[in-house]
Formats: structure tokens, C-alpha cells, sequence
């Protein structure tokens, strides 16, 4: 008997890559709604919407690994999750599917290996598909962001 | 004792220590009363009650330094109410120590920390020096002395009313008897159950009760014979018996407020069911000349309330004031003609909600008194450390604020406070060399202006020295050696990071973290600071501060495909403008003309990087805004949509605060609409402005 902890994400696409989201962070998927804009906000920041009285923001998470900005139409997938006591959703081509990993075949990330290879925390590969599980954390620091694109300004 | 017990006791004990806060805070309020004079009889009832309330709470906790001070002060309190001591301003200094040091001695305990067993013996002594400066009562050391009115002429009766079983159906009330009976003094109840029956056998038409009084008071014989007048002999039972010639010293506090009801002389053992009746009496202590105020605060009928519930109720309340707006959307298509009652039925929707939002807002709403009552003190003690003379002035303490924005305003307004002493007010020499009175004033001031709350700290102390601001601030490296600055982008600088102009550090102020903090903590509730000063003349700082955090009136603007939000109680006017009216000029940018004056344009489209707007001047709209600092400004929109209702809703609880944009809010299509930071929008224009000029002059410097 292994006692190895099985960790759940859930995986989407953009473009061709897979990504994943500990399942315990997400709050909610839903449709592609249309934003409101946040003036001379960076290109990955959609903007916000309302969740239910609530004013979430929405991070383009293609445009955040600086892939061009995501022509969002109805089939687009926003997913909802919950960062530190923010809400926040991340849009994505897809969701793919529901992965049961054991903690102990998470691969760390290799170094400097893409763009976005500062939010990831781990590789894991299922089924001969290599999925990169995100650090919402760090993808969410709203105002390091800010820091950093001032900086690129 | 068990864990479940001790936790029950420490939640006890929080209230309490809630409970003292306020105390301590009112008790502050009302000798600071005291001390300048306007004070009367019932702010030493009201001050008396707050220590006593403390003492009381801190003996059931068993915090017996506490409650050994107290009483000290305490009785020191009640030799001046009963006039055998006077209210000096030295006995006001001593009060006002005590206040401190029954303070020190709440968060000792609430802390669990032991004072030094010598802490606020000197106090004390003073105290005690209270209590023995009447000769007339050189026992003080005893519990709490005689009551009041221990004056002459007054006597003490017991009277016993038994009620023959009939007497209701005559149309006689014991109740309005014993009402009338309590009127003429200081009375206790106990009730006689002896003659109430089982419950089987009883008549609720018959009378079982009986009652004996002990009345102290001035009034004769006749007087309590005349309340019996209509029952006496045929319907009742009357005794009327006189005891002693002079009243002797009660036991308790002489309030009757938290004496328990004294064994009835008469009457065999009262049953504690005697409580009801009690309870329907009017309180002695009402009846008491004097005590009627001072009486009635303690009796407000109040309930406490845990914060989230309310806040969970404004919230519900804002949904609410959604879903109206929506409704109201729907059905703007329908005529009154078509549909009267659903039109009939919105619109009385729409004042209800309007209504209960406004009710639901006051509950979180306090007068600023809370906050300003800490103020006398710290002028006193500041100017006192500093060997300034000042005093304070304070209007509009009954101005209500929401309970968030006065939480956050109590540093701010200290810190404001201290600076005003310390860099405004000269010292005395200095002021009389300048012609000005040796004492300095401070204003303090709040008041409700168009929606929101001004509070202004002002003095009338040198002004803000701009050449020292400004040579700071080269040195700081926060402007650049030969900068061209306005006297108001000076005045600013007092609130940049680590600013301050003190030579020496001293433990007032000058460690330059107070303004920032000031700017910040007042921004953080949607708040601005604007400060004024005319050098020689004195210095004020604005706070404009949102009256409520919830909701609002505002206007919504289209600017290309972005909708936004403008405060309703910003906005001037709106017009069209004519080519004549808009302009720009070298070095300043658009402006607009506008009964002969000039106010600068701003074009939001440019600001906000907003495509598919209108950008010529002449075929958009300019809403004509006014900033908190009176500055008017004009917002180059498209169009209006028109005037809404919006609840207010954070953007950085999930996201961060957006230059420009106070807020968000939900539109009755459920989409998010940003509401305009007015203020904000200026500043981010005068800095376009210059980019652009600076933009401009390069260009034409490559040319």
C-alpha cells in the first residue's frame, strides 16, 4: 500500500499545450462573457465581469505567457478560482480533462524553458501528454504584474 | 473549572472590555465637559455612572486593582455631586488622570499584565484629597457616601397599599398609583404575594397583590395621601408611616440603579416575584430633579449588533438595489398606458428600496463625536509637552459617518492633529511678536457637503513654509534642483513618502511617516486630502470623505463602447460646447470656456486609451465636474444615459485600485460599469498634459 497522496487537477488547453489547476482552487467554469474594461490596464487583464455581485477580474492567460491576446468568443471557457481570498478567472481555449496525479510524479520545471516558466510549479505527463501545472499565485500577483509592466513601458 | 466555563467567561469578557472602551471614551468626553465649564450637573451623573459601570463589570471578573481604584474615583465623583466638594479645574486635571489611569488599569487586565502595585497611587491620593476636602464628610474612607439629597426637610415614609379584590373593577390601577407615588422621591417597591391564590382559583378580575413602599422625599403627608385619594378606605388598604425624622445613609450607591430592592420592613420575606412590578415602575432615579437627563442616556433603548450581520444586510440591500435597476430596465418599454399598475408598482418599488437603503445605511452611520472627543487631550497634553498655548475648537460633532470611514479616521485625524501643533502654531513669544494672540487655535470641523463628509483640521499658526518644503524635497531627490513647482503642487509635497521639514525628530512628530500614512488611510476609504495654507495666516487640511461606502447617485456616460459611472454630486453641468467656447492653449492644453472662465478639458478617451470615441470637442458632450478642492474641471464624454442609483463595489478586493476609477458597479444588465475617481481623472490630466507639452516641445526642438 502506497501512501502516496493523489492530487486532482482539472486541465484546459491553449493552442495546442495543456495546463493544469489544483481542483481545490477552482470555484466555478463558465462561458466566455463579454468584460468591461479596465483603463490602461496591461493586455493580458481582459478586464472584469460580475459574478454574481461580485466584480471578478478576468487575466487572459495567453496573452499573459505573451502568446498575442485571445480572440474570446462564446465557445472560450473562463475558469474561476480562488487565490489567497481573491477571485479571479483565467481564460482558456478548454477544458480538458480531470487528472488524478500522485504528488510523487510531479517533475519540477525545468529551467527557462518557456516564457511562462516562472508560473508553473510542476510537469506532470498523462497518458503521453505533457501537462504544466500553474502557480495561481504568482500568476495572480496583480501588482507585481503592474510593477512589471510599468517597467517593459 | 471546566474549559467550556472558561470560555464562556472570556467571551463575557471581551464584551466587557468593549463595553469599558466606550465607557472610558465617554467618560473622557464628558470631563473634558467639565473642564472647560460648559459641564453640568448630569455630565457628573454621566461620569459617576461610567466609572461605576466599569467597576462594577471589573468586580465580577475579579480585577481588583481595577475595582479598588474605581472606587476610589468613584467616590471621589460622588463627593462632588453631592457638593461637598468643588469642581475646580484642578479636580477636572485630577478627573481627567483618573479617566487615564482607570484606563491603564482596563487594558492592564485585559491584557493580564499586573501594574506595579504603586501605579496610580499619586492619582489617588488626589482622588482621596477629593473625598476629604469636605470637612462635613470626614468618614469618606467609607463605602460610597449618603445619597445626594441627604438635605434637610426630606423624610423617609413606608407606605402599604393593599388593594381589596374589587378594586380593579372601580377603574383604579395600582400601577398609575405606584406611578404617581414614585414621582414625589426616591422610592423602593417590594410586593407582598401572600394573598395570591393558585392559578385555578384566580379571578383575573380580582386584585391579590400588595405592595409596600419606603419613599424618601420632601413632599408631606398630604401629598401621598392625595395619591391614594380615590382607594383609600373604600377600595383599599392604606398604611402611611412615617420613619425617623432625618434619612440615614443607604447602602449601595445612592443611585437605586443597582441596589438591589431592600428587604420590605413590613412584609414578610418578599418573594423575588416582586421583580415584574418593579419592573413596570418608572425608574426612581427619572423622578430625581436633575437626574432626568442623565437618566434617560442610560436607558436609551439600543441593541449591540455584530458588524457582519450588518454588513450582510447592506449587502443584500445593494443586491437588491440591483435587481430593482434591472426591472426597471425591463420594463422601460412599457407606457403607463399599456400597463399602470406594473409602472405604478416599480416606481413604488424603486422608493422603497431607495428607503429601506437609506435605513439600513444609518445603522452604520455615527456621529464623528466619537472620533473628536479624543482631540481636547491630545491638544491639551501636545501643547503642553511643546510649551504652546492653543486651544480647540470643535462644530459639527453630530455629523454622522459611516462606521468604517470613522474607524479609519482616528489615526489621520491624530496625526493631523499633532501636525498642526507642532509645525503650525508658533510658539507663544513668536505669535505675540506677529500680532496674533499667544494662543494659537485649532479648528476641528465636520460637516455633510453635497454627499459626502468634509472634515477639516485647520489652525492659524505660520503656514506651511514653502521654501523649506521645497529645499526638502531637492534633497529627498523628490523634485529636481531649479523645478518650477505651484504653490499647491508644494503644499502636496508635505504628503510624499518620508517627507518632513522638522529639524530635530522629536517624539511629536518629524519622523516624516505621518502624512503619507495620513493621504493613504483617508484614500483606503475612498477619501481625498486637500490641504490650504496661507504663510503667516495658518494651514487647513480637507478630508472629503464618502458618506457611505455602499451606495450612490450617478450619472452614466458613454465614452466609444465603455460605459462609466460619474458621481452625481460632482457634476455642475453638461453642454455641448460651441468652437468658440473650446481651445487650446501652448503650454496649458484644451480648455473651455465657460461664462468667462477657463476650465481645463479633459478628453476621458484619451486618458483611458479608449478607442471608437467621439474626439472632436464640438460634437461630444463636456460634463462640467467639480473636485473635492473646489477645482472644476471639464470630461469630454460622448453621451449621457442618464441618471442611476449604483451600489458601490470594490474593484481591488480582487483585483487592485485602477488610477482614475474609484470603484465598480453592477448595471441593471448585469454588466460592470466603472465609476469615475473625479479627483484622480484631474491629476492623471495635468500629468497628460504635460507628457504632451513636453512631447511637443521635444518634436519641435528635433525640428
Amino acid at each position: 500500500m502506497s501512501d502516496s497522496t493523489i492530487r486532482q487537477f482539472i486541465s484546459f488547453t491553449i493552442g495546442d499545450e495543456e495546463y493544469g489547476v489544483d481542483i481545490m482552487a477552482i470555484r466555478e467554469i463558465k462561458g466566455w462573457t463579454e468584460t468591461t474594461a479596465l483603463p490602461n490596464a496591461p493586455a493580458h487583464m481582459r478586464g472584469v465581469i460580475n459574478l454574481r455581485g461580485t466584480i471578478v477580474p478576468i487575466l487572459d492567460l495567453r496573452a499573459r505567457f505573451g502568446r498575442g491576446v485571445t480572440d474570446a468568443s462564446a465557445r472560450h471557457v473562463i475558469m474561476v478560482v480562488a487565490v489567497g481570498s481573491r477571485v479571479a478567472g483565467i481564460l482558456v481555449d478548454a477544458v480538458a480533462d480531470i487528472l488524478a496525479v500522485a504528488a510523487e510524479s510531479i517533475q519540477p520545471v525545468p529551467a527557462l524553458e518557456h516564457a511562462e516558466s516562472g508560473f508553473l510549479t510542476g510537469l506532470v505527463t498523462v497518458e503521453g501528454r505533457m501537462v504544466a501545472l500553474l502557480d495561481l499565485t504568482h500568476i495572480f500577483a496583480f501588482d507585481e504584474m503592474d510593477a512589471a509592466t510599468e517597467a517593459a513601458a | 473549572m471546566s474549559d467550556d466555563q472558561s470560555y464562556d467567561l472570556s467571551r463575557f469578557k471581551a464584551t466587557y472590555f468593549e463595553e469599558c472602551a466606550e465607557l472610558l471614551a465617554t467618560a473622557e468626553e464628558t470631563i473634558a465637559r467639565l473642564q472647560d465649564g460648559t459641564g453640568s450637573a448630569d455630565d457628573l451623573n454621566a461620569l459617576f455612572r461610567c466609572v461605576h459601570s466599569i467597576k462594577g463589570g471589573g468586580g465580577a471578573f475579579a480585577f481588583d486593582d481595577l475595582v479598588h481604584f474605581a472606587h476610589v474615583f468613584e467616590t471621589s465623583m460622588d463627593a462632588l455631586r453631592s457638593g461637598r466638594a468643588e469642581l475646580t479645574p484642578h479636580v477636572a486635571d485630577i478627573l481627567v488622570r483618573g479617566n487615564d489611569t482607570l484606563g491603564d488599569f482596563v487594558r492592564a487586565a485585559q491584557d493580564g499584565v499586573t501594574l506595579p502595585a504603586d501605579h496610580g497611587s499619586e492619582v489617588k491620593a488626589h482622588l482621596a484629597a477629593i473625598i476629604s476636602g469636605e470637612p462635613a464628610a470626614p468618614k469618606a474612607a467609607a463605602p460610597v457616601s449618603a445619597p445626594p439629597a441627604a438635605a434637610a426637610g426630606f423624610t423617609t415614609w413606608t407606605i402599604r397599599l393593599a388593594p381589596a379584590p374589587g378594586m380593579l373593577r372601580t377603574g383604579n390601577d395600582p400601577l398609575l398609583m405606584i406611578r404617581e407615588l414614585s414621582g414625589l422621591g426616591e422610592m423602593k417597591v417590594a410586593a407582598d404575594l401572600s394573598r395570591l391564590p393558585a392559578l385555578a382559583e384566580m379571578d383575573a378580575l380580582n386584585a391579590y397583590l400588595a405592595w409596600t413602599f419606603t419613599l424618601v422625599t420632601d413632599k408631606g403627608r398630604n401629598s401621598i395621601e392625595e395619591v391614594f385619594e380615590f382607594v383609600a378606605g373604600d377600595s383599599a388598604d392604606v398604611t402611611i408611616e412615617q420613619i425617623g425624622k432625618t434619612v440615614e445613609a443607604e447602602d449601595g450607591d445612592g443611585w437605586g440603579l443597582f441596589a438591589p430592592l431592600p428587604p420590605a420592613p413590613e412584609t414578610a420575606p418578599a418573594p423575588p416575584a416582586a421583580a415584574p412590578v418593579a419592573a413596570a415602575q418608572p425608574h426612581p432615579a427619572a423622578a430625581k430633579g436633575g437626574g432626568d437627563a442623565g437618566a434617560a442616556g442610560i436607558h436609551t433603548s439600543s441593541i449591540r449588533v455584530d458588524l457582519d450581520r450588518v454588513d450582510r444586510l447592506v449587502n443584500m440591500v445593494g443586491e437588491l438595489v440591483i435587481t430593482q435597476a434591472m426591472l426597471g430596465q425591463q420594463a422601460s418599454g412599457f407606457s403607463i398606458e399599456s400597463h399602470p399598475e406594473l409602472v405604478q408598482g416599480l416606481q413604488e418599488l424603486s422608493h422603497h428600496t431607495r428607503e429601506l437603503q437609506e435605513s439600513v445605511m444609518a445603522i452604520r452611520a455615527q456621529p464623528v463625536k466619537a472620533l473628536f472627543s479624543r482631540a481636547p487631550r491630545l491638544v491639551r497634553d501636545l501643547s503642553a509637552k511643546l510649551g504652546k498655548q492653543a486651544k480647540l475648537v470643535m462644530s459639527g460633532e453630530t455629523t454622522e459617518v459611516d462606521k468604517t470611514v470613522i474607524e479609519q479616521l482616528s489615526d489621520p485625524l491624530t496625526h493631523l492633529i499633532r501636525n498642526s501643533l507642532d509645525h503650525g502654531i508658533e510658539m507663544p513669544e513668536e505669535r505675540i511678536a506677529n500680532g496674533k494672540p499667544a494662543e494659537g487655535t485649532i479648528h476641528l470641523a465636520a460637516e455633510h457637503r453635497s454627499g459626502r463628509v468634509i472634515i477639516q483640521v485647520s489652525d492659524d499658526g505660520k503656514g506651511i513654509d514653502r521654501k523649506r518644503v521645497l529645499e526638502k524635497a531637492v534633497e529627498k531627490g523628490l523634485v529636481e534642483r531649479g523645478a518650477q513647482l505651484t504653490d499647491e503642487q508644494i503644499d502636496q509635497m508635505i504628503f510624499a513618502p518620508g517627507f518632513s521639514t522638522a529639524a530635530q525628530v522629536s517624539d511629536v512628530s518629524g519622523r516624516g511617516v505621518g502624512m503619507d500614512v495620513v493621504r493613504r488611510n483617508i484614500q483606503d476609504v475612498g477619501g481625498r486630502v486637500v490641504v490650504q495654507s496661507t504663510p503667516g495666516q495658518g494651514s487647513r487640511f480637507i478630508l472629503s470623505l464618502p458618506l457611505t461606502l455602499a451606495v450612490m447617485d450617478g450619472m452614466l456616460v458613454a465614452v466609444g463602447n465603455q460605459r462609466y459611472v460619474l458621481p452625481l454630486t460632482n457634476i455642475v453641468e453638461s453642454l455641448r460646447p460651441t468652437p468658440q467656447q473650446a481651445r487650446t492653449l501652448v503650454n496649458v492644453g484644451d480648455v473651455l470656456t465657460l461664462r468667462g472662465d477657463y476650465i481645463r478639458l479633459i478628453r476621458l478617451y484619451d486618458l483611458f486609451g479608449i478607442r471608437n470615441a467621439i474626439t472632436e470637442t464640438t460634437r461630444g458632450l463636456v460634463v462640467v465636474v467639480e473636485t473635492e478642492g473646489g477645482d472644476r474641471i471639464g470630461l469630454l464624454v460622448d453621451e449621457l444615459l442618464g441618471q442611476q442609483q449604483v451600489v458601490i463595489k470594490s474593484l481591488d478586493s480582487n483585483y487592485r485600485p485602477v488610477e482614475g476609477i474609484s470603484a465598480a458597479t453592477i448595471l441593471g444588465d448585469g454588466r460592470v460599469a466603472l465609476i469615475l475617481d473625479v479627483g484622480a481623472l484631474r491629476i492623471m490630466g495635468e500629468r497628460l498634459n504635460r507628457a504632451q507639452g513636453e512631447a511637443a516641445i521635444g518634436a519641435q526642438a528635433a525640428e
